[in-house]
């Protein structure tokens, strides 16, 4: 896979192009979203024939602790110190993201595509399914369960969750412990759905804690590092 | 006198549509399956699936990074150890670790005694589908054996929560648990039944790998020749390298097409590139091929079994890195050692920070590529979990396989896809 190449000819698709980790991943503008897949999928020496996955991201969170620590030294951790409540994340420009994964099966690559959805433009983006047919469920599931439509899908309907759900499971605003709760009503003779009678709880905290060990000079890419004991 | 009123007098033909499961036999767990037939041909079909589904993504988001690998055991709830493997190697990748060479050797090992596994109850449903009972009873007897060894080795049967970031939990026993004599098996059966367990958990999977191609044999002797296992079988369900790579099948399903694809081969994991083993790939893509690759799938994990126990009986050493802040320390120096209690303690309950980034690996599966995506934003728990079933692009692709055939081909052709609902709804 010849990566200048791809910088050159794409260059005007791409917001980004990062590698780390031995891992490519492109980002790609919605706009062009199709031409870039197509590129990739037909020209020689990239021929990324195969549609691995394809899942939907919700960035509402990212970064955000609910419960703020000071920084692990190298001697020891720190105590936690607040309980925070979970926020959203204001920074973020784009709140959802559609990752793609693709396998060139005769030049042996991996290459993951990202497109961002920016906040204030409609949650859409382009069904590969006429590139790739494989898409076909992935872009079902990632409707299903963060709400994001594909243009050109012929048959977007849920995929994972119960007939009649309502909502999106899997964003981040959308509590663990769900919103319904079904139960066998004797009297109707039916399943019924109540709103949900548990309390939401942390059991551990998300903590971030800026760590010295990946703050080592250098040492952005992982995979260098040396654990010090 | 003719009879003009012959054509008004026939009745219209529609198509038929009717639902199969969830609760069929044959639908291999909770599958929905809408079926629009003409006559006694399938026109169309249309799978609903998630009656199963947990949100273990979801689930993830909220737990410590370990917490999480007994949830992977329960999404392919017959290839157990082979899920976790993608888990920790999407962690392992993250936190830039590489687990000690044994850990590796056991790792694949277990691999393939977990692909055994697998395709021992593939092929136990597959033939019961198809109408045949004895290699279903066979099957499980050979699975008991590769059972006992996830027991022996994690103390459960089938959720072993074994492997870890970093390595796999404890090394290999050097015993294996015994028969007693009960009221149905007297003191000389029982010493028969126990002849293979008196050694160590190596001796076992290698008396195991000794007696296994004999009972392939079996099963071969039983369904390769058959004429009836053939009539189900040969020229069902079709699909072409071409189309399965476009639908993104993976595994079996994409070897049977022809296409030779083996990331054990191509983008070698752990140990794959030092052993020995061949890549069995079909011809035509029906489910007697499919059938094929897998049996003889089960040879090769025999061998590559075979060479690790060999490695594992001459190269002891560790199976856990040796840093504290990612795997917990030795129970001994916790109950000694202040700073290791420490750490102990806080590996137990806040877990390990897994630095920024993003993480996609991916393993061969017994099903396919199994695949986890991973994105960290530095914290303890998975900012995002996708786990790339390898069973999903699969059915849905069923669609199209099984288009033409007749109603008794779906359910050849369902089993010949190898699905399992814990993987597929997650």
């Amino acid at each position: 896979m010849d990566l200048s190449q791809l910088k050159e000819r794409c260059a005007n698709w791409l917001e980004n192009t990062i590698i780390r980790l031995d891992e490519v991943t492109l980002e790609v503008k919605p706009a062009h979203l199709l031409d870039l897949c197509l590129w990739l999928r037909d020209t020689s020496g990239f021929e990324f024939n195969q549609l691995i996955d394809v899942c939907g991201v919700d960035y509402l969170h990212y970064g955000l602790d609910d419960w703020e620590t000071e920084s692990t030294t190298e001697t020891g951790f720190s105590r936690g110190t607040t309980a925070t409540l979970l926020r959203e994340n204001p920074g973020k420009p784009n709140r959802f993201a559609v990752v793609y994964h693709l396998l060139s099966l005769t030049q042996n690559q991996r290459i993951r595509l990202r497109v961002n959805i920016p906040n204030q433009s409609e949650l859409m983006v382009d069904s590969v399914i006429a590139i790739w047919p494989a898409a076909n469920w992935y872009e079902r599931e990632a409707f299903d369960l963060f709400g994001i439509l594909f243009r050109g899908h012929p048959d977007l309907r849920r995929l994972l969750t119960d007939y009649g759900f309502v909502g999106h499971p899997f964003r981040k605003d959308f509590p663990l412990i769900g919103k319904v709760e079904a139960r066998y009503d004797a009297a109707l003779g039916r399943v019924i759905y109540e709103p949900v009678s548990i309390v939401a709880r942390v059991l551990e905290p998300k903590v971030i804690r800026r760590d010295n060990r990946y703050l080592v000079e250098g040492a952005k890419q992982a995979g260098e590092l040396s654990h010090e004991k | 006198m003719k009879n003009n009123s012959l054509d008004t007098a026939m009745p219209e033909i529609k198509n038929y549509v009717f639902n199969f499961g969830p609760q069929h036999p044959a639908a291999h767990g909770v599958l929905r399956l809408i079926l629009e037939v003409d006559g006694e041909t399938i026109v169309r079909a249309d799978p609903h699936v998630g009656l199963l589904h947990r949100a273990t993504e979801k689930l993830a988001e909220s737990k410590p990074f370990n917490h999480t690998i007994g949830y992977m055991d329960r999404l392919d709830y017959v290839s157990m150890m082979c899920n976790e493997h993608g888990y920790v190697l999407a962690i392992e990748k993250l936190l830039g670790i590489t687990p000690p060479v044994r850990a590796q050797y056991i790792r694949v090992m277990f691999d393939e005694i977990t692909r055994i596994l697998n395709h021992l109850l593939w092929l136990a449903a597959h033939s019961l589908d198809n109408g045949g009972m004895a290699v279903f009873l066979y099957c499980f007897r050979e699975r008991e054996d590769l059972l006992d060894c996830y027991e022996a080795v994690s103390g459960a049967r089938m959720h072993a929560t074994y492997y870890r970031p970093g390595g796999v939990y404890r090394d290999l026993p050097d015993t294996m648990p015994k028969y007693k004599p009960s009221k149905w098996h007297n003191v000389k059966e029982t010493s028969a039944r126990n002849e293979t367990r008196e050694g160590s958990l190596l001796d076992f999977i290698w008396a195991f790998t000794e007696r296994f191609p004999g009972c392939v044999d079996e099963y071969e002797g039983l369904l390769t020749d058959n004429r009836i296992w053939k009539q189900r079988t040969v020229d069902i369900g079709i699909v072409s390298a071409e189309r399965a790579i476009a639908l993104g099948f993976t595994g079996p399903m994409l070897r049977g097409s022809g296409v030779e694809w083996d990331l054990r081969k191509k983008q070698p994991y752990e140990v794959y590139d030092r052993l020995d083993f061949d890549i069995p790939i079909g011809k035509t893509g029906d489910c007697y091929d499919r059938y094929l690759v897998r049996v003889h799938e089960m040879r090769q994990s025999n061998r590559i079994i075979r060479q690790c126990v060999e490695w594992l009986r001459k190269n002891p050493g560790p199976v856990m890195i040796d840093d504290y802040k990612i795997a917990a320390p030795p129970r001994e120096e916790m109950k000694t050692n202040m700073e290791a209690m420490i750490h102990h303690f806080k590996n137990m309950t806040e877990g390990y920070i897994v630095p920024e980034g993003e993480a996609y690996a991916a393993i061969e599966h017994p099903k396919g590529e199994f695949g986890v995506y991973l994105i960290s934003d530095g914290a303890n728990k998975p900012y995002r979990l996708k786990v790339r079933a390898a069973g999903f692009p699969h059915l849905a692709g069923l669609d199209e396989l099984i288009r033409g055939y007749m109603i008794a081909d779906v359910v050849s052709t369902l089993s010949s896809l190898d699905i399992v609902f814990g993987e597929i709804d997650r």
